[in-house]
């Protein structure tokens, strides 16, 4: 467990909104191996996003991180000013977003925005960087690089915008790569594409990822760990596939029962009844009991905190076991 | 899948509203698709024509370029193909909001005009993917129904607001709805109203553009459970547009690939599913994340970017990312040809029935781009 090269401990997001403090992520611990990817899943709200944007420590304006700690190769990030984040974020941790279009600059040539990194933090000298650039596209396979260099974002198609992202994010040779929803806006021959990518840079280069996302396949192809948020909190962690296949928190199981899967044709979806709760004011005891199945007693009471189980999975559901009989169901029926 | 419903079964005994209207039946012509394409372009200029002219070039993009396509009643098929490929152009060329360069959409047997005639336009109802954007935010859900049903006299003005909630009960949205706002609603709520607004019409054919696109995960399958009792209930024909397979796969019976403009395939779900036959097919159905696989540095499943509309490759148009590509592709453009014993399956592909296929499937080019 020591070589982590991320870790959040018991992190706290809050958001002051006239209504107001939103518990945007509430109580969040997770560890990033060295060399390893770790999908973060949840709907939109489950607080997925404010986890990475803490991380980079570029949280809107009426957000703050009130407690924990975020430790990047051991070193708590949350007291850290602008100034000194400025250092790491490039040459420790990058981010990958799921726009590139919006992401990049748009008056900048490609080239030189890939070269921007390593002038500003690794000191290169301009056509050092320039070099530097050059070899990043051909790695993330931007067709004639020497050319490519000179055009501007709009003149790329988006799966090459997203190569671009990449190639910014590998320009510092950073430890960490945070990636939203990397490729949401992406076909689905172009995000094949994407996902290789990804998964080879992962290997060539040992850098680990976080990698948030809605879409459960996606997840499967490219992290070895899962995490799944809801309502700001944690719910269930474990290895993806075995999150994916034997779901411990009726959430998880939820989400994989109401997506379509291509190699298995249900006959007919189950949605999670209901919709998320409020983040001001979440229902007491466990968060997801009001759109519970397996929901009893004391699930409206009790706290429910994440809880290791055997072979590195971690839940908070109270009754898990009765949610992996369903999911066992699940699986045996044809 | 779920059994087509004959229209003699339409009218639903808790539904009285929803098929009693006269003339809402149409007659189909036997033999005849229920909404046919016939060689349907659509195109858009681009830049200054006259300097076009000017210089004999022609400055068009091609989206739509000839495409056949038939829909029988109560049959979903889906139009599935990368953004860029002229599914939504297709779409809105069928559903009389855009006009075709070429060719002719019948419907029942009849050629529609250019111009729709009011009834014409009510047998084809379209869904949207962005249910923020496809609703009035100045009127409330009632008023909405109630102009629509006014315009068209769908049902007498006494019985506009039963019809409306019968509608709105349809599609699972309590009463309580008429008077909200569409920013009142969740997306899927509004993706709800949306719907509702398009069966007001009682059409025949529902089209549906990536309706859950823009949905939660957990919301998308309340939406696709929806359009698919819908559709045994009211014995709708379903035009779903989507890129995603899974979802296809979950709702429809037949599926057209699209690719530049052409369906390049055509064929049963499970048949196209299990044995596709264009390199393009393939290269989706491999490109699809499972939940049962993990990416790996084999080449992509389809190499490079989907070139421009603007400028086609000649002869097959996918040539330039195919991994079987011949001579004969750059000059030859393929046409849509039914297999051989299986009129039901269609390919353009030169090579889509000899053994350079099949062998192709198995090792995939190394090459990056071309």
């Amino acid at each position: 467990m020591s070589d982590n090269v991320l870790e959040l401990r018991d992190l706290n997001v809050r958001i002051a909104t006239r209504r107001g403090i939103v518990r945007a992520v509430d109580g969040v611990s997770l560890e990033v191996p060295r060399g390893e990817a770790v999908g973060l899943v949840g709907e939109s709200g489950s607080g997925k996003s404010m986890t990475l944007r803490a991380i980079l420590g570029v949280l809107p304006a009426e957000a703050r991180v009130t407690s924990g700690q975020i430790l990047l190769d051991g070193r708590d990030l949350v007291p850290l000013g602008n100034a000194e984040l400025n250092h790491i974020r490039g040459p420790k941790m990058s981010m990958i977003f799921q726009e590139p279009m919006s992401a990049l600059n748009p008056v900048m040539r490609v080239g030189r925005q890939i070269a921007e990194g390593p002038e500003v933090h690794l000191g290169y000298s301009r056509s050092r960087a320039a070099e530097r650039a050059l070899e990043l596209m051909s790695r993330v396979g931007i067709p004639d690089p020497e050319r490519r260099f000179h055009a501007y974002p709009h003149e790329f198609s988006g799966g090459m915008r997203q190569r671009v992202m990449i190639a910014i994010a590998l320009s510092c040779d950073p430890e960490i790569i945070l990636c939203d929803e990397p490729t949401t806006a992406l076909d689905v021959t172009i995000q094949d594409q994407i996902l290789r990518l990804l998964t080879r840079l992962c290997r060539e280069s040992g850098v680990s990822l976080v990698f948030v996302t809605h879409d459960l396949p996606v997840v499967a192809q490219v992290c070895q760990h899962l995490a799944v948020m809801y309502a700001g909190q944690l719910v269930e962690r474990g290895d993806v596939r075995e999150v994916l296949l034997d779901p411990r928190h009726p959430y998880t199981l939820g989400l994989v029962r109401s997506a379509p899967d291509f190699d298995y044709v249900r006959e007919s979806l189950m949605p999670i009844p209901g919709s998320p709760p409020s983040l001001i004011a979440p229902p007491p005891g466990c968060r997801f009991h009001p759109r519970c199945d397996f929901a009893e007693e004391d699930c409206r009471v009790t706290e429910t905190p994440l809880r290791m189980l055997p072979g590195g999975r971690a839940t908070a559901c109270l009754h898990y076991e009765r949610c992996s009989e369903a999911a066992a169901a699940d699986r045996a029926r044809p | 899948m779920t059994r087509p419903v004959p229209p003699a079964e339409r009218s639903e005994p808790d539904l009285p509203g929803i098929a009693a209207v006269p003339g809402a039946e149409v007659p189909s012509a036997p033999g005849e698709p229920l909404l046919a394409a016939r060689d349907i372009a659509v195109w858009f200029p681009y830049g200054s024509q006259l300097v076009a002219r000017l210089r004999h070039e022609e400055r068009l993009l091609r989206a739509v370029d000839g495409v056949d396509l038939e829909i029988a009643r109560g049959e979903a098929l889906a139009l599935v193909g990368e953004s860029g490929s002229g599914k939504s152009t297709l779409a809105l060329a069928l559903a009389g909001l855009r006009r075709a360069d070429r060719g002719e959409v019948r419907f029942a047997g009849r050629a529609l005009p250019a111009r729709r005639r009011r009834a014409d336009q009510r047998r084809i109802q379209m869904v949207f993917q962005d249910p923020y954007s496809s609703l009035n935010p100045r009127l409330t859900v009632g008023g909405m129904l109630r102009e629509l049903l006014r315009a068209h006299s769908v049902v007498p003005k006494s019985r506009v607001a039963e019809f409306s909630r019968e509608l709105l009960a349809l599609v699972g949205l309590g009463e309580e709805a008429l008077t909200a706002y569409p920013r009142q609603f969740s997306g899927g709520q509004r993706q709800r109203v949306a719907i509702a607004r398009a069966l007001a019409l009682q059409p025949d054919v529902l089209v549906a553009d990536e309706p859950v696109s823009a949905l939660d995960v957990s919301v998308q399958a309340t939406i696709l459970n929806l359009l698919r009792d819908l559709r045994a209930e009211l014995g709708l024909s379903l035009l779903l547009i989507s890129h995603n397979l899974a979802v296809v796969r979950h709702l429809c019976d037949r599926v057209a690939v699209m690719y530049l403009g052409r369906i390049i395939e055509v064929a049963p779900a499970e048949q196209l599913f299990s044995t596709p036959r264009h390199p393009y097919t393939r290269g989706l159905l491999a490109a699809i994340p499972k939940l049962s696989q993990v990416a790996d540095d084999t080449p992509a499943a389809v190499l490079g970017d989907p070139p421009s509309p603007l400028r086609i490759p000649s002869g097959c148009r996918f040539r330039t990312r195919c991994p079987i590509a011949q001579a004969r592709c750059e000059t030859e453009d393929p046409v849509l040809t039914a297999t051989p014993g299986d009129p039901g399956h269609r390919v353009a592909c030169h090579f889509a029935f000899t053994p350079l296929a099949t062998e192709a499937a198995g090792e995939r080019d190394q090459q990056d781009w071309p």
